[in-house]
């Protein structure tokens, strides 16, 4: 019996960017002299040539059917120039070689419903993991997290009217995929995992999962006579690391997954070098469809830091200059025990000094 | 016949509200499509995730399933609720490389659109938080037929895995002043040295690389990779002075303080009184805020090159760590300069792949091992660049400190007399 042949790949990797650059990103490649931002979600680009190119920001659903996807590529053929990018947030950009284009672009991308905005101090598109829809780890559903967020914050996302950017990151588990952000919901396990130990024998490497432990709780057991793993649940700290490689060590679980909020991430070296976000709220229902809770912490925080921070502050910036006190304070966010760190360089994090704001 | 519609009451709450639906979306696919495959497979899918957000639980479980030739670039996901939504029974996600700055042309959209179509769920996500573009929902029948399809005219896989990941770049000198150095070439070259590495997994884990153009890290590189490929420059902060002027002009010279002066980390900058600047550019630690600001006055040096920082990553599963840097400054015009990085790259892989445990990050193995051991393996000497500050604690053994300083003093000086030539 012979086999079908299989097609050998065409082992090409990354392909070669230029191929897909508005001719006149082509042309002034590296000859960039300086942007301007006209208006929310438009910048113009100008070239030590003379030439300018100007993008046009949009936000969409990010989980795109084919019928969304060639909505946009109409727009682009009808009144842009054919030439498209998604940044890293997942928001489309338009480039066009003409101003007189950039009018009829957005009302094509506002009347198809689509979200003009994202640029410079505004709120961007929370940028997001896969949650339900297709994770196989996932305690939330990032996508759902992110559509109810954006209905409330869509109006930041629109104009300009924070201190500075505000990159929002969500995350469905602890230990994946979503980023650092200036404000970051993620989930929070809070038990330990529930194991199922009729499955462990067969379907997990126990010694692997031994060592995907951080706190070294996990260890080979037989249970029921069976082998299987235990864990020491005083030392767990529920962060779900053991649930990927030993899918029987269930950790999501619908009461006890919450949301805990993160704030002053940023990537960025600009004045500070880049920082992790900190943990500020903790404890919040993983509540769908629309997670109103989380929502509403999130718009206080970001109320806090408008009407208090400075221009070009980044949420850490501002939470430098205030101090954590007044940040709680400011915020009316609980500040506890469990806000002080415990990990790895803990004691590089407590107050040494008689700073204190009064 | 298509099948009778799950009903979905909480997801349909995801129709209100003006931020576009991906539920409006899938339910289009359902409602619309031509092809009853797909009518049938988004039917069951929203099925299942309706079941989900009803018992907040995912329902996808791994497996094993890969194209030919390949071990890596499918995320297969089968359902644990099949009996119920046997349509989407089994649902991968295929990894597809983009090219640096996620350049597409409408065109090469809607060809990638026609093959998924024929293939997949419809559904498509630009990209996921590696960097792929992610089209979500294919069968394992399918799986090979539409990369089949895709490889043909030009794209490849990704990584999944633990393996070289798909790189990310920022839109860099194709759109922006501030890029220092030439994101495609440098993006391409080392994701393109290392293909077998992205197809075929055999690291200690995942190795990403991202390159941003300058300071400013548009995609979170320090943050964010094994592998920190920044542009920045070492000469002067060119100053147009002139529009200095326009800017003090318009915004008054309290709000130049304000924004711009009192800003700088280093303190290098002083507003003249004829309203022109001053940059203690020795002191200028190239943070790109007052050129962030100052967007037609200021501007990096021609000087460019790029600062290399290893280890970034995210949380597991040691905590959240930020890359370290191994080259403060490293320049990329010639043949060579890209080759030494790639070298650079080459000994890295080669030596976590040697010394890493399994899942351990590169960034962990520096951890455990500490950074000059790490050095020692790469061959290279201690900077003061790569430290905060030099060590606190006085528990250490210098048996052989006198030849250290004494390498450290040789090095300056053959630094100094290459520099003069």
């Amino acid at each position: 019996m012979s086999q079908p042949a299989m097609r050998p790949p065409i082992e090409s990797g990354c392909p070669d960017g230029f191929q897909y650059m508005h001719p006149v990103m082509r042309r002034n490649f590296g000859m960039w002299r300086y942007h301007t931002h006209p208006r929310p979600g438009v910048l113009l680009h100008v070239s030590d040539t003379g030439e300018g190119i100007w993008t046009v920001k949009a936000g969409t659903q990010r989980i795109l059917d084919v019928f969304t996807l060639r909505k946009l590529c109409d727009i682009g053929d009808e009144f842009a120039d054919g030439y498209v990018r998604f940044t890293i947030r997942s928001n489309i950009e338009y480039m066009v070689d003409a101003e007189e284009k950039v009018e009829p672009l957005i009302n094509a991308l506002e009347e198809a419903g689509f979200i003009v905005g994202g640029t410079r101090n505004s709120v961007s598109m929370i940028s997001h993991t896969q949650g339900w829809l297709h994770c196989d780890i996932p305690g939330t559903d990032a996508s759902g997290v992110v559509k109810a967020m954006m209905d409330e914050l869509i109006d930041e996302f629109r104009t300009c009217n924070m201190p500075n950017r505000v990159h929002i990151t969500t995350s469905c588990c602890q230990i994946n995929c979503g980023g650092q952000g200036d404000i970051a919901i993620n989930v929070q396990h809070t038990k330990p995992p529930k194991i199922n130990h009729d499955l462990v024998a067969n379907v997990c490497e126990r010694p692997s999962v031994v060592a995907r432990c951080p706190v070294a709780a996990i260890r080979p057991a037989l249970v029921n006579g069976k082998p299987s793993l235990e864990v020491d649940e005083k030392k767990c700290i529920c962060c779900g690391a053991c649930y990927p490689p030993c899918p029987p060590m269930q950790i999501n679980d619908a009461e006890h997954t919450k949301f805990a909020i993160w704030v002053g991430g940023n990537h960025s070296n600009a004045r500070g070098k880049p920082t992790f976000q900190k943990l500020v709220a903790s404890g919040i229902p993983n509540n769908p469809p629309r997670w109103p809770e989380a929502t509403s912490i999130v718009k206080r925080i970001l109320k806090v830091y408008q009407e208090d921070g400075q221009d070009w502050e980044r949420i850490n910036d501002w939470i430098e200059r205030i101090g954590w006190p007044a940040f709680f304070e400011k915020t009316g966010l609980p500040f506890t025990r469990y806000h002080i760190e415990n990990w790895r360089g803990a004691r590089n994090t407590l107050n040494a000094s008689t700073h204190i704001r009064f | 016949m298509a099948n009778p519609h799950h009903p979905t009451p909480m997801l349909d709450e995801l129709e209100n509200g003006p931020w576009p639906s991906f539920i409006s979306g899938i339910k289009r696919l359902r409602d619309d499509h031509p092809d009853e495959r797909i009518q049938n497979v988004t039917n069951d899918l929203l099925g299942q995730l309706e079941h989900s957000y009803e018992t907040r639980k995912g329902y996808w479980k791994g497996g094993t399933v890969s194209v030919f030739g390949y071990g890596s670039g499918i995320i297969p996901r089968f359902s644990e609720v099949s009996k119920a939504f046997p349509e989407s029974r089994e649902f991968h996600t295929v990894r597809v490389q983009p090219p640096a700055g996620n350049f597409y042309t409408t065109e090469s959209l809607r060809q990638l659109t026609d093959s998924w179509e024929k293939h997949g769920s419809g559904l498509i996500t630009f990209h996921g938080q590696t960097g792929n573009a992610m089209f979500i929902g294919v069968n394992s029948t399918n799986t090979q037929a539409f990369f089949d399809e895709i490889n043909e005219y030009g794209w490849d896989l990704g990584g999944a895995g633990p393996c070289v990941r798909t790189g990310m770049s920022c839109v860099g000198a194709a759109r922006c002043e501030q890029s220092c150095t030439n994101e495609q070439r440098a993006h391409r070259t080392l994701l393109n040295r290392f293909t077998d590495d992205v197809h075929r997994p055999s690291l200690p884990y995942k190795f990403k690389f991202k390159v941003s153009g300058c300071p400013n890290d548009c995609v979170n590189a320090i943050e964010r990779s094994d592998f920190a490929v920044i542009g920045t420059w070492r000469d002067d902060i060119k100053i147009d002075q002139a529009e200095v002027k326009n800017f003090v002009a318009e915004y008054g010279r309290d709000k130049v303080h304000l924004d711009v002066i009192n800003r700088c980390p280093s303190k290098c900058m002083t507003l003249n009184e004829d309203n022109t600047l001053h940059i203690e550019n020795s002191n200028c630690v190239r943070c790109m805020h007052c050129i962030n600001v100052m967007t037609k006055a200021l501007s990096p040096g021609d000087d460019q090159g790029v600062t290399i920082l290893v280890g970034g990553k995210r949380t597991l599963k040691i905590g959240d760590l930020m890359g370290t840097v191994i080259v403060p400054f490293m320049k990329l015009e010639t043949e060579e300069d890209y080759q030494s990085m790639v070298e650079l790259a080459e000994n890295i892989i080669d030596f976590w792949a040697e010394n890493g445990l399994e899942h351990e990050r590169c960034g962990e193995m520096i951890e455990r091992i500490g950074l000059v051991n790490f050095l020692e393996g790469m061959g290279l000497a201690a900077d003061p660049n790569m430290v905060t500050h030099p060590r606190q604690s006085s528990y250490i053994r210098l048996d052989e400190y006198d030849e250290a300083a004494e390498d450290y003093l040789r090095q300056k000086m053959e630094q100094k007399q290459a520099a003069a030539g």
